[in-house]
């Protein structure tokens, strides 16, 4: 399988650029505390750019009569967040969107490390093309089938249900997962497991007492980055779901603030806080468990 | 494994064989019922539809019309239009803004100093952290008629306007980058930082500029994550919904509608399932393009390196 998986493993120095050293006239490294100076600058500026846009959102959160522009509340209230947080604004949607991103988030999880094990553990014919198909699929845009499916889901009454929306949803994640926990998979050395083996153990057992208290780390990196995907996911509640008390966090937000022609943009802005900082919180706690996110960068990479 | 070789060559070890792969790949079973009934079941049911006349309500018929309905939409302007917008959204939303952005910074990161990195990281990753639909009220206000940019453009004493009514696409476009960057970033930074530091700095000592270092070396090293990185990125973006609706609603006027809008606008609110399937498949059929383009791209780098 190594030609598959190599994209996603690093590979060492190749040897078609190590020779391209023309030998001229050398140079001393030069200016290298200006270099940096620009360096920072120029990064600095780019973030600046960067969290303009995002100023907005917090200002206007405290500030009751917040409009369009960029303006410091006078005074900072929290009168944005006492109208928000009622049953049918706030809480009811994210109750919603825990239970249809937690489920999905479950249900691949589950099917994508019992997925991964064969594939990771077992030579077979068929694991190239399946694994090719599985990355085919993580590249399909799901936006292009929300008709169809929609279509599907009238015919066999699956339109507006939880079950179906989960079942959509733990799917769209399943090609990604799959990949990404079968490379986890592979860092765990087999020798453990075959250890395992010969003292008599299935290899459902080898699987999960052997290999899964191994790759934790990975199974949870898994699960963080489905539930972020879901969380912050728009289209596939939105055709899926109609009944306003079923929507999620990520839909509501949309229905409730196009519903009337005065949008109160305060509220707004704290209800798009509110709704963020899950997915924020648990970017947080994936990137300390990668310990940094330069290698989830890694995990994604191929 | 070892024991595969055991009563190789005799039909009842080849049957025992079968049976085994058989047993070994059930775990496969959950994910791939999922995957054919979810995934595969409507790619299908797309592939049916879209030579139908069917419609959201009415009639529960819907019958077989041919290509009529690709036909309408090739020879529709509303289609080509839709198409243009979309590849000009991937173009410069992915291809150019989030790519060479994504790489200035992770390259730019490595020669900035330890508390601009951590910071300049946090705020770019925190943009693409944000939900789909905050990020588009975001941009939304941020451009609008009385948003910071016009106001930023008042206080310079240039002209404003109404950003996401005057150049609705680039808009969009603008938003995208701004929100997936981050992801460019994040993957150049991990290929960048898989490259030996040696090899520059030897380059450097036999007087390499630092452009030239650049394109001569630091760019070849990190090729196929270029690759991974573009292949990942046109995908995405492909098929961004969120954002746009709710930004511009794919307006004004269809200015900013790309295909997924167009699809959406065309099954949903106008009620044509037959046509706006048809219109999905050709998104499929694009998207599924690219996919195998990359996949084989990938696998000749492997097999040529």
């Amino acid at each position: 399988m190594s030609d598959v998986t190599a994209p996603a493993t690093p590979r060492p120095v190749g040897g078609a650029t190590t020779g391209r050293t023309d030998v001229r006239t050398r140079r001393r490294p030069r200016r290298h505390r200006v270099g940096k100076g620009v360096v920072n600058l120029v990064l600095v500026l780019i973030a600046a750019s960067f969290v303009i846009p995002l100023l907005w959102l917090f200002l206007a959160a405290f500030d009751a009569s917040a409009g369009l522009s960029v303006s410091l509340p006078s005074p900072w209230t929290l009168a944005n967040f006492d109208a928000i947080l009622t049953p049918e604004i706030t809480y009811r949607p994210m109750v919603n969107g825990v239970i249809l991103c937690g489920g999905g988030t479950i249900l691949t999880v589950v099917a994508s490390v019992l997925a991964a094990y064969p594939l990771s553990r077992y030579k077979s014919r068929l694991k190239r093309p399946f694994l090719l198909t599985i990355l085919f699929a993580t590249g399909l845009p799901i936006t292009a089938i929300m008709v169809p499916v929609y279509g599907l889901f009238v015919q066999v009454n699956l339109i507006d249900t939880y079950s179906g929306t989960i079942l959509f949803m733990a799917t769209t994640a399943l090609p990604i997962s799959i990949w990404l926990m079968k490379n986890f998979m592979d860092g765990v050395p087999i020798e453990l497991e075959e250890a395992a083996w010969t003292d008599g153990a299935s290899p459902m057992q080898g699987l999960r007492h052997v290999i899964l208290p191994l790759m934790w780390p990975g199974v949870s990196v898994v699960a963080i980055y489905t539930f972020i995907g879901l969380w912050g996911n728009f289209f596939v509640p939105f055709v899926l779901l109609l009944s306003n008390d079923r929507l999620p966090a990520s839909v509501s937000i949309f229905t409730f603030f196009s519903q009337y022609g005065q949008v109160v943009y305060g509220q707004l802005a704290a209800y798009a806080m509110l709704y963020s900082l899950p997915a924020i919180f648990l970017y947080l706690l994936l990137s300390r468990r990668l310990g940094g996110a330069f290698a989830f960068g890694g995990a994604v990479k191929g | 494994m070892s024991v595969a070789t055991v009563g190789a060559g005799t039909a009842v070890g080849r049957y025992q064989r079968s049976r085994r792969a058989l047993l070994r790949g059930m775990p496969v079973a959950p994910a791939v019922v999922l995957l054919v009934v979810f995934l595969a079941g409507p790619i299908l049911y797309c592939v049916y539809s879209a030579f139908t006349n069917m419609a959201l309500t009415g009639s529960s018929g819907a019958d077989f019309v041919g290509l009529a309905n690709f036909q309408k939409a090739f020879t529709s302007a509303e289609f080509g239009r839709s198409v243009l917008y979309t590849l000009f959204f991937t173009l410069v939303s992915a291809v150019i803004g989030q790519n060479v952005l994504g790489m200035a910074l992770a390259l730019l990161m490595r020669s900035g100093s330890q508390v601009v990195r951590a910071v300049v990281s946090a705020i770019v990753i925190g943009a693409w952290v944000l939900p789909e639909v905050v990020a588009g009220y975001l941009w939304a206000v941020f451009l609008g008629k009385g948003g910071s940019l016009n106001g930023i453009l008042h206080f310079l004493h240039l002209p404003t306007q109404n950003w996401l009514f005057t150049t609705p696409i680039l808009a969009v476009s603008i938003a995208n980058i701004w929100r997936g960057t981050a992801f460019s970033m994040l993957v150049y930074s991990a290929a960048l930082s898989e490259v030996p530091k040696e090899i520059e700095e030897a380059a450097t000592v036999d007087g390499a500029s630092g452009f030239r270092r650049l394109t001569s070396i630091t760019v070849p090293m990190v090729k196929r994550s270029i690759a991974t990185n573009l292949m990942l990125i046109t995908l995405q973006t492909l098929s961004v919904f969120g954002l746009i609706y709710t930004m511009t609603g794919g307006g004004p006027s269809g200015k900013s509608q790309t295909l997924p809008l167009y699809a959406y606008e065309q099954a949903f609110q106008f009620s044509q399932l037959g046509y706006g399937t048809a219109l999905a498949l050709v998104l499929l059929f694009i998207g599924g393009v690219f996919s195998i383009i990359y996949l084989r791209a990938l696998r000749l780098e492997d097999s040529t390196s």
